[in-house]
């Protein structure tokens, strides 16, 4: 496999005393797109949450085990340095609504106190906006609210938000289950572009949509990793026989 | 169904009376003020003599002395409710303090202003006077500065919950988003929720700001009762509504009874403004934040 950025060692997740991912160690290759596949409930968003400290925002949550960030313990680092270089897009499109397009693309630096020249912010936007293919339709609104862009849209934006503070990782929570098919396959495209300059994990209840786009596909139920491996390899000749009945819709 | 429809109508029945006795104060309130309308017009508003023996009925002093007292007390309780406001809404919205701190809160708005003004009378009275002492003023103790810190102790209630519940119904997913771009909570506040909340925030203001206009009985006791038209923020004065508490039952003569309900239907007028504008946003805020 190819060089791990992001890597678990026996992660365990807690709300309260409930334990509801247990015990994950998982390779996260740099610069591929990794799906986390599984049935509702099954701990997915926990897991990913885990991975930039968004988890130990709800009161009573704990987790144990080790994330490393290019080796790192991500658990030893600031949080927010964490968040910055694993950024999260979330199930329905948030956007700010009390700023513009512009000021939401660069949020990440207003929010963290970071000035920025005018000349460099004008930069960081049109790269990010042109990285999440929306440049073209929203640069003569940039100093309008995002509120009148269409679903699918704000999705973009708010993609192109995490992007704008360069994160090594980003981790997308069904991103596109708010969608119509049309903004769907976008967001689909738009992944097999990012991949080139950041990792992805992307969480997805939807089988098809973790064949399509991605190249690792994880496997959880009831907070265990269940399989992990290629894409291809998980999808045509699945190792456990869960996996197997998930892939053809047995439940979940 | 007949009994539906009995209940409805009394409903509509309570509802119509209500509304007709609001406006039967209205109109008995204007009606009382034509004789001083009629004879001081436009003066009233400007003139800042108030003499009832030789007939002279300025409402300058007593409109300053409002404006000062509650636009002051504004200023001050601004700090505190936000910052309670902030931390129940947003820091600790359950926990041992925060009921404390709600309680609290309630029970500010419920103790009855006359033990504000008694409080105020014995315990902050003779503390202004050590303090005008020191600034070598004349130690009167009442005036616009007590009035003001008593009255903006009470106004904390009314714009702190409803600033709290505005910043409440921030979503959740906009501060999720804030944290995840790497922002403190620190952060999230200052450029996510307060910038939510900020017509809230406003609204409340107004609020806490028709509750100081029309307070009477605490400000009575202790802003000094004096008729001319303050000169310094210590000197003893009055309001609207301490005037019209102070000198109603000795008004004799026509035009001093009649001045005296102008004003009266003056501050009517300017409090139902403001807080109609004031739940107006309420409303179109929350509603807005609902969706
Ligand atoms: N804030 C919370 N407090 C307590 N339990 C929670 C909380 N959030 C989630 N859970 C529980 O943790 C388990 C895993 O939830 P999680 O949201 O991670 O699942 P998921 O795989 O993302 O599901 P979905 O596909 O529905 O989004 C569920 O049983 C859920 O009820
Ligand atoms: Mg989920």
């Amino acid at each position: 496999m190819e060089n791990a950025v992001l890597r678990t060692e026996r992660l365990n997740a807690y709300y309260g005393e409930s334990r509801v991912v247990k015990s994950v160690s998982i390779s996260v290759p740099e610069n591929k797109v990794t799906a986390i596949m599984g049935p509702s409930g099954c701990g997915k968003s926990t897991f990913i949450r885990c991975l930039n400290r968004m988890h130990e925002l709800v009161s009573g949550a704990k987790i144990e085990g080790k994330v490393l960030l290019r080796d790192k313990d991500i658990y030893q680092m600031e949080s927010t340095l964490v968040r910055r270089k694993v950024g999260m897009v979330f199930q329905r499109p948030n956007p700010f609504p009390t700023m513009s397009i512009y000021e939401n693309v660069l949020a990440g630096y207003k929010l963290n106190g970071i000035r920025l020249k005018r000349s460099e912010a004008d930069a960081i936007v049109e790269n990010s906006l042109r990285k999440a293919a929306m440049w073209d339709e929203v640069k003569d609104y940039l100093h309008r609210r995002g509120t009148f862009l269409s679903g699918g849209q704000q999705q973009r934006l708010c993609i192109a938000r995490s992007l704008a503070v360069k994160p090594e990782v980003v981790l997308l929570d069904e991103p596109t289950s708010a969608l119509d098919p049309k903004a769907t396959s976008k967001i689909e495209d738009l992944m097999e572009e990012l991949k080139e300059s950041v990792t992805i994990i992307l969480v997805t209840h939807n089988v098809g949509q973790a064949s399509r786009v991605s190249d690792y596909t994880a496997f959880l139920y009831l907070g265990e990793l269940i399989e992990f491996g290629p894409t291809e390899r998980v999808f045509t000749v699945p190792k456990s026989k869960k996996t197997e009945e998930y892939l053809i819709g047995k439940f979940g | 169904m007949n009994k539906e429809r009995t209940f409805r109508a009394i409903l509509i029945l309570v509802g119509m009376i209500l509304s007709l006795l609001l406006l039967a104060i209205f109109l008995s309130l204007l009606w009382g003020s034509f004789p001083s309308i009629k004879a001081l017009g436009w003066k009233f508003f400007y003139s800042e003599e108030w003499n009832p023996i030789t007939n002279k009925f300025g409402a300058l002093p007593f409109l300053i002395g409002t404006l000062v007292t509650s636009f002051l007390a504004l200023a001050i309780s601004f700090p505190f409710s936000l910052a309670v406001s902030i931390y129940l809404g947003e820091y600790m919205r359950a926990g041992k303090i925060s009921t404390l701190l709600k309680v609290t809160i309630d029970l500010i708005s419920a103790v009855p202003s006359v033990i504000y003004g008694f409080w105020g009378l014995i315990i902050l009275v003779p503390l202004v006077r050590n303090i005008e002492m020191k600034l070598n003023i004349p130690p009167y103790g009442v005036g616009i500065f007590t009035a003001t810190l008593i009255l903006s102790v009470m106004v904390i209630p009314y714009s702190a919950t409803i600033v709290r519940e505005v910043i409440e119904l921030v979503p959740d997913d906009l501060k999720e988003a804030a944290y995840s771009l790497g922002a403190t909570k620190y952060e999230v506040i200052k450029d996510v929720v307060l910038p939510y909340a900020k017509s809230g925030i406003f609204a409340g203001l107004l609020l806490s700001l028709g509750r100081a206009l029309g307070e009477t009985m605490a400000v009575t006791m202790v802003i000094g009762n004096n008729n001319k038209l303050p000169k310094s923020l210590f000197a003893p004065a009055n309001t609207m509504a301490s005037l019209i508490a102070n000198e109603f039952t000795e008004a004799v003569g026509n035009v001093y009874l009649s001045s005296l309900i102008e004003m009266g239907l003056l501050l009517f007028i300017v409090t139902a403004i403001i807080n109609i504008i004031g739940k107006y946003i309420i409303n179109r805020t929350t509603v807005q934040m609902r969706e």
